[in-house]
């Protein structure tokens, strides 16, 4: 066995030995310090992660959380926040009254309590928010997935049958569905009509950061390993692309919330029998004149619970996206 | 270009099939039927309800319904609206109203919005970009119908700078109140979109480059930073103008403004289903004409879209 390949420790005679025949530089070497550690038992960072201790720091994380909360409690238990029943109450001599106690905002022109109608109408909107999301990312990553994921031929007809619904402005769309469904006027068919026409913005996200996440080595690596390509898609690439999906939710709920009242206000939403803002709105809008506040306060309502989703979507999407970070 | 153009106008083509056909299948194929719908909770003559049936084809099956309306289109012929004028004769005397009221909320969003843009992102952390951060972020929340009501009712109603509806043949100035309504969301979309370009382009070499030649900020901010801005911005304005002229339903509405929107809005509150129905159809075609002229025009702009797929 010959000298040269025997591995030599860092000191002992062997080294200096050779030290007479060559010049070794010592050692420059900082010792290690704080920063250098490497926490092994520590669960490694990823995007959620640094997502949340982006979020956390920020001021207008905790207070749109705080809003969004409060809707939510006031939706799921009205109870605790008025025990007036909303439309058995309502005496036609209170119409249209100011506040008395009981009664903080005072009466509608049905003389019905407006503080209780706003509070039970509270529900609806955040129902019809959550079953358009739901029914927009089931859809969108349905499409956008399978178009990014699989392009050619899938992609031309999924991305063109997207590209059909996006044409109508939605807002339209559920004009249409509506006045065609006016005796199935309910949460899920308003739901419906505003979902359906509502999701390819979703497809496009997902379909476009699908296109370059499938340029990863990791996939090309699970390739070559001889993972189905349906595994690939659900293993690897869906998770490490959802990220961008997550970020418009929020605000696409807001756009909910907001396309319901609208559909409302115009007389295509909800029927009458249905609490709802924009129910509360479209009834008060001929008495703007005279009795301002029953058409102020359901329109309040209405503005903070959408503002607080949208800030918690900027929020969401600013830590999920470092680029839009370095824009603040 | 004209490989362009051509392959643009082949791509709309499935699109425009596409809608329409989207639109009426949905009419056909939902539960709910237009004519008894119409009666509210009256019950319907059955001879009268024939008759309505047979002047808008609703007797026939859907395919040959869907090829007597695009067979109109193509003559120029929308229907008949419910109050019995033909619908071409509604468009001729609304649209240009419309148009109008587009064109002014385009102007105000348009200059509005790029100079506050500019100004927040070129003070990036200060209290005026702070403050329009918020400001557009309220703005973006609030429905479209709550600021048309509190415009309504502060300057109509409690200061009377603004008449509180407009009405036939009113004068341009009446228009301003509701361009502002209309234009007040997408100004606050133009201030964000502005202000990221701004602070984006700011950060690039060539500016970095420009202020070490010695160049000043009086000229580094309009030829460097805003010009190179702007294409983003100039691409969202493109599109809006169709998203204005067809998105303008519950402001003409409210204001009462004699454009296609109002009537579409008159028709789906008095529960006009095949009104509502051609109207829409009119819009989205509307939208998708505007939308392919912006596209072209975008071709003849700027090289580089012409070779992208």
């Amino acid at each position: 066995m010959s000298n040269e390949f025997t591995p030599v420790p860092s000191t002992g005679p062997a080294t200096q030995e050779r030290s007479r025949n060559h010049f070794v530089a010592p050692l420059e070497e900082t010792p290690l310090v704080a920063i250098d550690v490497v926490k092994v038992a520590e669960k490694p960072s990823n995007l959620w992660i640094d997502a949340w201790r982006d979020a956390r720091r920020r001021p207008i994380f905790w207070i749109s959380g705080v809003l969004i909360l409060l809707v939510l409690v006031v939706a799921v238990f009205p109870g605790l926040f008025t025990s007036v029943a909303p439309n058995n109450d309502c005496q036609l001599a209170l119409s249209n009254g100011g506040p008395t106690a009981g009664h903080p905002l005072g009466f509608t022109k049905q003389g019905c309590d407006v503080y209780s109608r706003i509070i039970n109408g509270t529900s609806t909107s955040l129902t019809v928010g959550i079953i358009v999301i739901l029914l927009t990312t089931v859809l969108g990553v349905v499409f956008g997935a399978f178009a990014g994921f699989y392009g050619g031929w899938i992609d031309s007809v999924l991305s063109r049958i997207g590209d059909i619904f996006f044409s109508i402005p939605y807002i339209l769309a559920a004009v249409v569905i509506m006045s065609v469904l006016a005796q199935y006027r309910s949460v899920w068919t308003i739901s419906l009509a505003i979902g359906i026409f509502a999701w390819p913005s979703t497809a496009r996200v997902l379909r476009a950061e699908i296109l370059s996440v499938k340029q990863s080595d990791y996939v090309m690596a699970s390739e070559a390993l001889g993972v189905s390509k349906l595994r690939i898609l659900f293993r690897h690439v869906l998770p490490n692309s959802i990220a961008p999906v997550i970020a418009i939710t929020t605000i696409s709920l807001a756009a909910a919330i907001v396309a319901e009242a609208t559909l409302s206000f115009l007389g295509v939403g909800l029927g009458s029998d249905i609490m709802s803002w924009g129910n509360e709105i479209n009834q008060a809008q001929r008495d703007i004149r005279t009795h301002p506040q029953t058409l102020i306060y359901p329109s309040v309502a209405l503005s903070v619970t959408v503002f607080a989703f949208i800030l918690m979507g900027e929020v969401i999407r600013e830590a999920l996206d470092p680029k839009a970070r370095a824009l603040r | 270009m004209a490989g362009y153009i051509l392959r643009r106008l082949l791509q709309a083509i499935p699109v425009f099939i596409g809608t329409t056909f989207l639109i009426y299948f949905m009419v056909f194929a939902l539960p709910g039927d237009p004519i008894i719908a119409l009666f509210g909770d009256k019950t319907p003559n059955p001879a009268v309800v024939a008759q309505l049936r047979a002047q808008y084809h609703l007797d026939q099956p859907f395919v040959v319904q869907y090829l007597i309306y695009m067979g109109g289109i193509f003559r120029g012929d929308f229907g008949i609206s419910f109050s019995g004028q033909p619908v071409t004769e509604i468009l001729a005397r609304t649209f240009p109203v419309t148009l109008r009221l587009a064109v002014i909320a385009l102007l105000i969003e348009t200059i509005a919005g790029i100079l506050v843009g500019m100004v927040a992102g070129l003070r990036k952390g200060k209290l005026f970009d702070g403050t329009t951060l918020a400001i557009s972020l309220i703005l973006i929340s609030l429905p479209v119908f709550v600021i048309a009501f509190v415009a309504q009712f502060v300057f109509g109603v409690q200061l009377g700078w603004a008449r509180t509806t407009v009405g036939e043949g009113a004068p341009t100035i009446d228009l301003i109140l509701p361009a502002i309504v209309l234009a007040s969301i997408s100004f606050a979309q133009i201030v964000r979109l502005t202000r990221s370009s701004v602070i984006e382009t700011s950060s690039l070499d060539f500016v970095r480059t420009a202020y070490s030649k010695g160049l000043g900020r009086g000229r580094i901010i309009p030829v460097h930073i805003l010009r190179n801005s702007l294409i983003p911005v100039v691409t969202y304005l493109a599109t809006d103008f169709g998203v204005l002229l067809v998105g303008a339903t519950v402001t003409e509405g409210i204001f009462n403004v004699p454009g296609v929107g109002n009537t579409l809005y008159q028709a789906i509150i008095r529960g006009e289903g095949p009104t509502v129905v051609s109207f829409v159809t009119v819009m989205v075609l509307i939208y998708l004409l505007v939308n392919l002229a912006v596209d072209l025009l975008y071709g003849l702009l700027d090289p580089r879209i012409r070779y992208v797929k």
